[in-house]
């Protein structure tokens, strides 16, 4: 079996960044990605960052991509593999990828898992249909291939997400009807709404989707108005042509690979949904295990790529070695990150850590 | 914003990103040759020729559509050269490939 002494699965944001740390302090790693190219899903977000400087404010998704990959590309101590999908995590830290047919054994001395987060979806009738899509998938396809989704379409989800990608929709030529949101308030920064507000798109509010029309493909949906009690309002109903729905309802944690290990997981609301147990130094109850980034629970970029940083530093302590700055490092993405959560966005998510903390054993 | 040509679901313009223009790959799709274009993946290919159906599902054989484009949902998995259950969303388009809509869970031969 080949021995590594990190192996990092998933090579978005916070992967890149561990890996990165890593390196530097001298510790052999092995970064898999199971897409085409690293950069997770910064390399189709076309929109300029918010946050300060460790954080690339003002430089667009893809920019930031390029640079953190850029990091850890030629750097001697990474190796890395793309189209190469983890298929098995065994608590002797085996990991088991799958690439070009085969599959390949990895001997581990430490393992992050920085999987991600894959979209959530909503139950209406024939939300099958071809021409439904996640939000994320629509951006890939738009920015990413130069392809469109369809001609008219209407977005499910008023959240940052949804509103960023509705105006990317906008600038590719797609022609957005409406963006529905079944809350009675936006969930997106103001900042976004009042952009797509001013170019004539409505944002509904309290208004949902009842049922998808179409044999082969999406050709209506119908649309509901909804109480204060999330109830469909009978006479409400409301028939829209479209032929592609995005639907942007939110994000969940991708933690199965750390359930092969019988990691302890915690169902978290406010992370988005079932999440590892971890201790301060993003360890996982299995021990040399580590995990970040949105599989940790749903945040922004910024923060998965702060996470990213401490998660690697942690390891090289964890492997008995050291980044040349480990103290001074630790101490700025540490700030960093605690920067970013203490705005009014960050609210949901200390909420969330306060819950998974509390009342925990830690590595057992 | 400008409109788009009816009838083309490639982006022709746009402010930020820039789709210059690349090698065209031939390709058969369902017996039938078409064309894509060099870093496409399958179902991109497919998508921008108007084909939204990419396989059906396995009980009640609904049509099924592109969905996640990270390899995480099976809803494009198809035939390619003859394999079943290939991630169409992740895996990069080539010359002279055969696709086809997968029906069933597939046979490993």
């Amino acid at each position: 079996m080949i021995q590594k002494e990190l192996i990092i699965i998933g090579g978005g944001p916070s992967g890149l960044c561990a890996a990165k740390m890593a390196a530097e302090a001298g510790v052999s790693v092995l970064l898999c990605d199971r897409s085409l190219k690293l950069g997770g899903q910064l390399i189709k977000q076309t929109h300029k960052f918010f946050g300060s400087k460790a954080q690339y404010a003002k430089t667009r998704g893809f920019d930031i991509a390029k640079i953190l990959i850029d990091d850890v590309i030629h750097h001697p101590m990474v190796e890395i593999m793309t189209e190469a999908t983890v298929v098995g995590l065994y608590p002797d830290k085996v990991v088991t990828v799958y690439h070009n047919d085969t599959y390949i054994k990895y001997q581990a001395q430490t393992i992050i898992v920085a999987t991600g987060a894959s979209e959530k979806f909503l139950a209406f009738e024939n939300n099958d249909l071809p021409g439904i899509y996640g939000a994320g998938a629509v951006q890939t396809l738009m920015n990413l291939y130069g392809v469109l989704p369809g001609q008219d379409i209407i977005m499910v989800g008023s959240g940052n997400i949804g509103l960023i990608v509705s105006y990317q929709l906008l600038q590719a030529g797609v022609n957005v009807k409406a963006i529905v949101e079944a809350a009675p308030t936006i969930g997106g920064y103001k900042v976004h709404a009042s952009k797509i507000r001013r170019l004539g798109i409505p944002i509904m509010t309290q208004t949902t989707i009842q049922k998808a029309i179409g044999k082969e493909h999406l050709e209506a949906v119908e649309l509901v108005s909804l109480d204060d009690k999330w109830q469909p309002i009978s006479g409400t109903e409301k028939t829209m042509p479209i032929d592609a729905l995005c639907i942007s309802v939110g994000l969940s944690p991708m933690h199965q690979l750390l359930s092969m290990v019988n990691a302890k997981t915690k169902f978290i609301p406010e992370l988005g949904g079932f999440v590892p147990v971890i201790d301060d130094h993003h360890q996982t109850t299995v021990e040399g295990i580590f995990a970040c980034g949105d599989a940790v629970g749903i945040e922004e970029a910024s923060s998965a790529m702060m996470e990213g940083y401490l998660t690697g530093l942690y390891v090289t302590k964890h492997l008995h070695k050291e980044h040349p700055e480990q103290q001074k490092l630790m101490e700025k993405y540490e700030y960093e990150l605690n920067m970013l959560r203490n705005g009014p966005f960050g609210v949901k998510t200390k909420i969330g850590l306060e819950k998974l903390r509390r009342g925990e054993t830690h590595a057992e | 914003m400008k409109r788009r040509q009816v009838g083309s679901m490639r982006v022709n313009e746009h402010p930020i990103l820039k789709f210059p223009e690349r090698e065209k790959i031939a390709f058969i799709f369902e017996g039938k040759k078409v064309y894509g274009y060099q870093g496409d993946t399958i179902a991109s290919a497919l998508h921008a020729l108007g084909v939204k159906t990419l396989s059906y599902s396995i009980k009640l054989h609904r049509p099924r559509g592109f969905y996640c484009a990270i390899g995480n949902c099976a809803s494009c998995n198809m035939i390619v050269n003859g394999k079943p259950n290939v991630r169409t969303c992740i895996t990069l388009l080539e010359p002279d490939m055969v696709v086809e809509r997968q029906m069933d869970k597939g046979a490993i031969k």
